[in-house]
């Protein structure tokens, strides 16, 4: 069933230097449980889409529909509810001066969600469930390595209990180490909640092993839209296979194939 | 072969009033001539102040004590006066910073900046002198439109149009060493491809050593002759790229490894726990493959 769809979709952004499509009639639609990664470079509108399907930038154009039904740009708080957002770097993304607990809680505050005495529990679970320890909600965020903000990022969101995560780069600032861990995370608690995600990233290697379809944008437009399965075997737009041919790779397997998808036609 | 950067048992600590820190536990690591060098880690392992002790930046805080041996072309950087030492920066030894946005200063003009790069290499160039060799460096880094970038602010840019600014920049006066950390990691990934694919050039032509800081497994694997592999201040493995990438003997290294993400689609990566066996003893392949 369909989640969320987006049915011509524009945004212009009026400059000094003149107007700028961010985003050019886009439209796709996420089915529920889905993991859709949007793929692109800077300014190629990825973020902008995100923004607008949390209600954050008005579309110049276009309409949003969730569950069937169309949104407007005020958004009623259930629907703002539903559609949480992790963002790209953990270390802006919370408030140094607010306790971990206290992020955490403001979306169980804002929604009116639980009894009031049974927040901080809440609070706790959430943080539990992305790994991190119920005691953590006692400390601020400059106490915290990356992983583990973003995992409070992600406990933020979740405690809302949402059914659309909008993921923007949630790994691209971690090590390596600590992305795997994330990306596991993340992967399993889709599984366990049934949630839907827009992944947003430009790392493809990631998207290859998280999500079910890739929607590749370049300058505001969407390229192509594919399986994930799809994507690797048979890039359809030229600028996907200019991408894949982009990444950089540790072995051999993965040497091989990017070059052979490079190559197509 | 002549070495350009040769570290011996370097160590580095931090004192505070109340405690003191030791953040590297004695790094050995050279460079030969013309070689491109990786170091790799995580953050916190140790591999940015590396490269900011060979530059002479820690040196100037009084917290830091610093021990071991660097000889920067036979020369122990330890007999320089502090003048000698500023001298070397931003001619013989540059640096290519991870941010280059930040990195450039956003209150004067590209042009303005890079006059200033060049004089520390010939003090007596003239203002058009300067232009025209800051032209003839933005050309080839592939900047087409030297002549606005010139004018431009650094704000006025894109990142990637930025980083190339600062490889122009800090290859100008043809440093013998550039130390370049996480070069691209803020840019996208063909902007960042073509970024290293441009270094590689520049770097051959001149016959430039490099010390490249990574924690991207793949950009090491694409731009490095020689790797190695840094864990919380102890270098863990070393030798040349191919070999280190075929066949990780470390137990560190091999959890880098399996934690990498494949476009091959063999799933999400492996979560290796943090072992005891991260902090055995070093691993040398031979120097040549």
């Amino acid at each position: 069933m369909t989640l969320l769809s987006l049915k011509h979709l524009s945004k212009k952004f009026v400059t000094p230097a003149g107007a700028v499509n961010a985003v050019n009639n886009v439209s796709l639609a996420i089915a529920e449980g889905e993991c859709l990664a949007i793929v692109g470079e800077s300014g190629s509108g990825k973020s902008t889409l995100a923004n607008m399907v949390l209600g954050i930038l008005q579309p110049s154009a276009g309409e949003i529909h969730l569950s069937g039904k169309r949104l407007s740009h005020k958004r009623t708080n259930e629907q703002r509810r539903i559609m949480q957002l992790v963002q790209q770097n953990p270390m802006s993304a919370l408030n140094p001066k607010r306790s971990i607990g206290a992020s955490v809680r403001l979306g169980l505050d804002t929604f009116s969600i639980g009894q009031k005495s049974a927040r901080w529990h809440m609070v706790e679970d959430a943080l539990q469930s992305v790994g991190l320890e119920a005691e953590m909600r006692h400390r601020s965020p400059a106490a915290l390595s990356g992983g583990e903000r973003q995992r409070v990022g992600i406990a933020r969101a979740l405690v809302c209990n949402p059914r659309l995560l909008v993921l923007d780069e949630p790994t691209s600032a971690l090590d390596v180490l600590v992305q795997a861990r994330v990306l596991r995370l993340l992967n399993n608690l889709r599984i366990q909640r049934g949630l839907t995600y827009l992944f947003i990233t430009h790392d493809l290697a990631v998207v290859r092993n998280i999500s079910d379809r890739v929607a590749v944008f370049h300058a505001g437009q969407l390229e192509e839209l594919s399986t994930t399965a799809e994507l690797f075997s048979e890039p359809r737009s030229a600028y996907t296979r200019k991408l894949i041919s982009a990444v950089p790779v540790v072995d051999d397997l993965e040497m091989a194939l990017r070059d052979k998808l490079a190559e197509i036609r | 072969m002549t070495r350009v950067l040769d570290i011996e048992g370097l160590t580095l600590s931090f004192k505070s009033p109340l405690r003191h820190v030791e953040v590297l536990h004695g790094i050995d690591l050279y460079i030969n001539a013309g070689e491109k060098v990786a170091l790799v880690g995580e953050s916190g392992s140790g591999k940015s102040v590396t490269a900011r002790i060979v530059l002479g930046l820690l040196q100037e805080l009084r917290s830091a004590s610093i021990g071991g041996t660097i000889r920067f072309n036979g020369v122990a950087l330890t007999s320089l006066s502090k003048k000698q030492h500023a001298s070397l920066r931003g001619t013989d030894l540059s640096m290519i910073f991870q941010d280059p946005t930040s990195s450039l200063n956003p209150v004067f003009t590209i042009g303005h900046q890079f006059s200033e790069v060049l004089r520390r290499g010939s003090a007596d160039l003239t203002q058009a002198q300067c232009d025209e060799r800051a032209m003839q460096w933005l050309a080839s880094v592939s900047i087409s439109d030297a002549k606005r970038v010139l004018a431009a602010y650094p704000f006025q840019l894109s990142g990637g149009m930025n980083q190339r600014v600062m490889i122009a920049m800090a290859l100008s006066n043809q440093p013998k060493l550039l130390l370049a950390d996480e070069p691209g990691t803020a840019l996208d990934v063909s902007v960042q491809a073509q970024t290293l694919t441009l270094m590689r050039k520049l770097v051959a032509d001149y016959g430039t050593a490099v010390l490249f800081i990574s924690h991207n497994l793949g950009v090491v694997r694409e731009f490095a002759d020689r790797v190695y592999v840094i864990y919380r201040g102890r270098i863990v493995e070393d030798g040349p790229a191919n070999s280190i990438f075929a066949n990780p003997r470390h137990a560190y290294t091999q959890a880098l490894m399996a934690a990498v993400p494949r476009i091959v689609g063999s799933g999400l990566p492996d979560v290796p726990e943090v072992s005891e066996a991260f902090l055995a003893p070093r691993v040398s392949h031979g120097a040549n493959p």
